[in-house]
């Protein structure tokens, strides 16, 4: 298995880095996270149609550029520097795994392409967002294959055409196809403490729906594990943003006549801090360099969920106190990243869920 | 030469010359006639100017073969690089030779009790008397003075210029009446080193290294040895098992007397392969408090030693970035043990109070306990390494500096 990144990976970077950089700076930010729609549909055509920034990890013949959890992994981190604000985690990510993981050839063969290419939103919607254990409680598809059942927090449900939804039924978990505006479909948006994300109450009364996938606890996993792969990179990418702005802050902040960051308080929480982000980070890649290559400790996403999420708090609260009062005010971008990984931090399951998680897959259940 | 040649060859060379009756010296002056006892060094000293790499494959022939190689183990090998990078030739001529047969054995003299963090500051004092340097002062934290036949000195020859400039690098017989060993117990009960006090100690004029005044450049070049794996290199040389031939019998011997200061090495680090087998073992491994701190402890462990591969990959693709691994290892390694010391702690519980042969692991554990707090220290404290961090690598200014100037002039320790 392979330790750095190839060439096609590093040019893949390259240019995710230099499109993110322009088309979704802090004012961008600051505007669509305003907005109730939350995302800018030029930005998100572009990216997805000219860049291909939704089907990267989607196999060729279903319009993809058919790689993998790395390729995967390097648009998140880059998503996740520069905080961008759309539905990508949720459709490429969450619903495109979905699909991969759940589904047959054929129904891949139908969805993936649209997912691929960005012309439909998707999103996964769960009923539990802390770990797969507790999925499939609260939804049920009756035997006309209608859907009923609250999903309490779903990812960017307000703008999908496309919500696969995991509901139990006399077959066991199935993933379900739902069209967005199914009647029945109520979606509420919900008000969050990271508004660069968007999420809404998903309530489902008789919706009709399609059956698209068995999801067995081994799929389930999968899934999950693959979410948690993409989504620790992209916690890595924002911790790395808040690093390098908060050490460049304290060489040009003055105070008792000296640079701040002369000190050594702050010096020492610095090196901490990059000890702390350089580990997570090595956890993170692994990851995804294992789920592609299936190999490596059977726990790597849960390692990597759990090292990511702690580094991305440890930078933000080092972000704001470091700047000392400008960091908490409005005007100064830090909480924009603080928030963010406040939200990471618990989507998808808590550091202490994913050790637990971590321990379980080495020793058994306690 | 390519790796298979260089097995021929010594392979050969070996099958004519070891012989497992020959007294140990005896045995090592044949290997560096044959140039077989640093082949890493150039042709001119003992070598063959190998690469690392063919060393290593040098190496391997000789364990497969359960060959004796030349002495390396301990503070020596620092001397020897120290004095092939260094030294004049007829210092090369005087010393090699000894060290690589192991007829002497060596010891680090550079910390001292005014002077630990801050090894510029040091105070030793030498002085230039009718032709000989005349050394006063005191060292610590040296391994294995109490059997060197040399030290390797640093002490303060100038008082009058800034501190890194006024310092001295000598080669210091240790067998003189000035000098006094005496052994320095540490808080987890070990002897590993010494006090060094040297009264009117003397030193020929042709045993200073690297000329007066440059000493600071010399210690600098025995410090990056030091930091490039003394440690791994005390580890990697016994041999497999138990040896039949009065050779093995004198190299055993020697080995114990050199790796004795280190059988706690790896208690400092924690024993982190010890905490699964105990958190089993005693039923910790149910308790959700405790698999939270054994998660976050194989979390780091195993970042840490992929942090590292990645550092070294990069290296050797020839990044141009600042790779920090070396102080981020360090650091890495104190948290790492901190953390598997908390565990252990977490897994015995009341246990944890007992020490010896009746406590856990035949008193492992109580060694673990007392011993982690040394890997923050040795080595350059987890403080110089988060300054060397913060300004090599993240480019943050410098602190206020209280040393700067004629030495004679900045505060030091009474």
């Amino acid at each position: 298995m392979r330790t750095e990144f190839s060439k096609e990976q590093q040019l893949l970077r390259d240019i995710v880095s230099r499109a993110l950089r322009e088309k979704s700076p802090a004012t961008a930010v600051r505007e669509l996270m305003a907005s109730d729609r939350g995302y800018d549909l030029a930005v998100w055509q572009e990216l997805c149609g000219d860049v291909g920034l939704t089907g990267v990890h989607v196999p060729e013949a279903h319009g993809g550029a058919g790689g993998g959890a790395v390729e995967l992994g390097i648009v998140a981190e880059e998503m996740g520097r520069t905080l961008f604000c759309g539905p990508w985690f949720a459709s490429a990510v969450m619903a495109g795994t979905a699909l991969l993981e759940a589904t047959s050839d054929e129904v891949r063969g139908e969805l993936l392409p649209r997912i691929a290419d960005g012309s439909t939103i998707g999103t996964l919607v769960l009923d539990d967002l802390n770990g797969p254990g507790g999925v499939g409680g609260s939804i049920r598809a009756a035997g006309d294959g209608k859907l009923s059942g609250t999903a309490a927090m779903a990812v960017d449900a307000h703008v999908a055409d496309l919500l696969l939804v995991a509901a139990r039924d006399d077959a066991g978990l199935g993933l379900h196809a739902v069209e967005g505006g199914a009647p029945g479909l109520v979606v509420e948006p919900l008000q969050v403490v990271d508004p660069t994300r968007k999420l809404s109450r998903v309530v489902f009364a008789d919706v009709p729906a399609r059956r698209v996938g068995d999801v067995t606890a081994g799929a389930l996993d999968r899934i999950w594990d693959r979410i948690c792969s993409a989504f620790a990179h992209e916690m890595i990418g924002g911790a790395q943003h808040l690093f390098e702005t908060t050490v460049n802050y304290t060489k040009e902040r003055f105070q008792f006549g000296r640079p701040i960051g002369s000190f050594q308080a702050l010096k020492h929480r610095c090196a901490d801090l990059l000890l702390e982000l350089e580990i997570a980070r090595a956890l993170t890649h692994h990851s995804a360099r294992c789920l592609d290559a299936g190999e490596g400790e059977p726990y790597v996403a849960s390692m990597a969920k759990a090292a990511a999420a702690d580094a991305y708090m440890s930078a933000a609260r080092a972000g704001i106190q470091l700047r000392g009062g400008i960091g908490f005010t409005w005007e100064n971008d830090t909480h924009l990243w603080f928030k963010r990984a406040k939200g990471s931090e618990v989507l998808f399951g808590t550091p202490a869920i994913h050790r637990e998680r971590m321990m379980t897959m080495l020793e058994g259940a306690a | 030469m390519t790796a298979d040649e260089i097995r021929r060859e010594v392979s050969a060379w070996l099958d004519a010359n070891w012989r497992v009756d020959r007294p140990l010296i005896e045995w090592r002056e044949i290997l560096l006639e044959g140039g077989w006892a640093a082949p890493h060094w150039p042709e001119e000293w003992y070598g063959r100017g190998f690469t690392l790499d063919q060393t290593m494959v040098v190496a391997e022939v000789f364990r497969e073969k359960d060959v004796v190689p030349a002495a390396q183990v301990g503070p020596r090998g620092l001397a020897s690089e120290t004095i092939l990078a260094c030294g004049s030739d007829d210092q090369k001529r005087r010393f090699l030779r000894p060290i690589l047969t192991g007829e002497h054995t060596w010891c680090q003299l550079f910390s001292e009790p005014g002077s630990g963090s801050d090894l510029a500051g040091l105070s030793t004092r030498a002085e230039l008397k009718d032709g000989n340097w005349i050394v006063n002062g005191q060292k610590v934290w040296n391994t294995s003075a109490h059997h060197a036949d040399f030290g390797l000195l640093v002490a303060r020859t100038d008082w009058d210029v800034p501190k890194h400039q006024g310092i001295s690098y000598f080669l210091l017989d240790m067998r003189q009446p000035g000098v006094e060993a005496r052994p320095l117990r540490q808080m987890n009960g070990h002897q590993s080193f010494n006090e060094v006090f040297m009264t009117n100690a003397v030193v020929a004029p042709e045993d200073l290294i690297g000329g007066e005044g440059n000493g600071w450049h010399v210690a600098k070049t025995t410090l990056s040895f030091e930091r490039r794996g003394f440690s791994r290199r005390v580890r990697g040389s016994s041999l497999d098992g138990p040896k039949q031939g009065p050779i093995y019998a004198e190299y055993e011997e020697e080995l114990r007397i050199a790796t004795e200061p280190y059988t706690w090495y790896p208690q400092r680090e924690g024993r982190v392969d010890l905490v699964l087998p105990r958190a089993r073992e005693t039923g910790a491994i149910n308790d959700p408090a405790t698999r939270q701190e054994i998660a976050k402890l194989i979390c780091l462990y195993t970042g840490a030693r992929l942090a590292s591969d990645s550092a070294e990959a990069r290296r050797k693709a020839g990044t141009t970035e600042i790779i920090p691994a070396g102080s981020i290892g360090k650091l890495a390694a104190s948290v790492i043990a901190r953390q598997a010391s908390h565990v252990h702690t977490m897994i015995s519980g009341a246990d944890a109070m007992l020490s010896g042969p009746d406590s856990a692991a035949d008193g492992i554990i109580a060694e673990v306990l007392v011993s982690v707090p040394a890997i923050s220290i040795a080595g350059g404290t987890d403080e110089i390494q988060r300054n060397i961090i913060s300004e090599r690598v993240l480019g943050m200014p410098k602190g206020f500096r209280a040393d700067q100037g004629p030495f004679r002039d900045i505060k030091r320790n009474a």
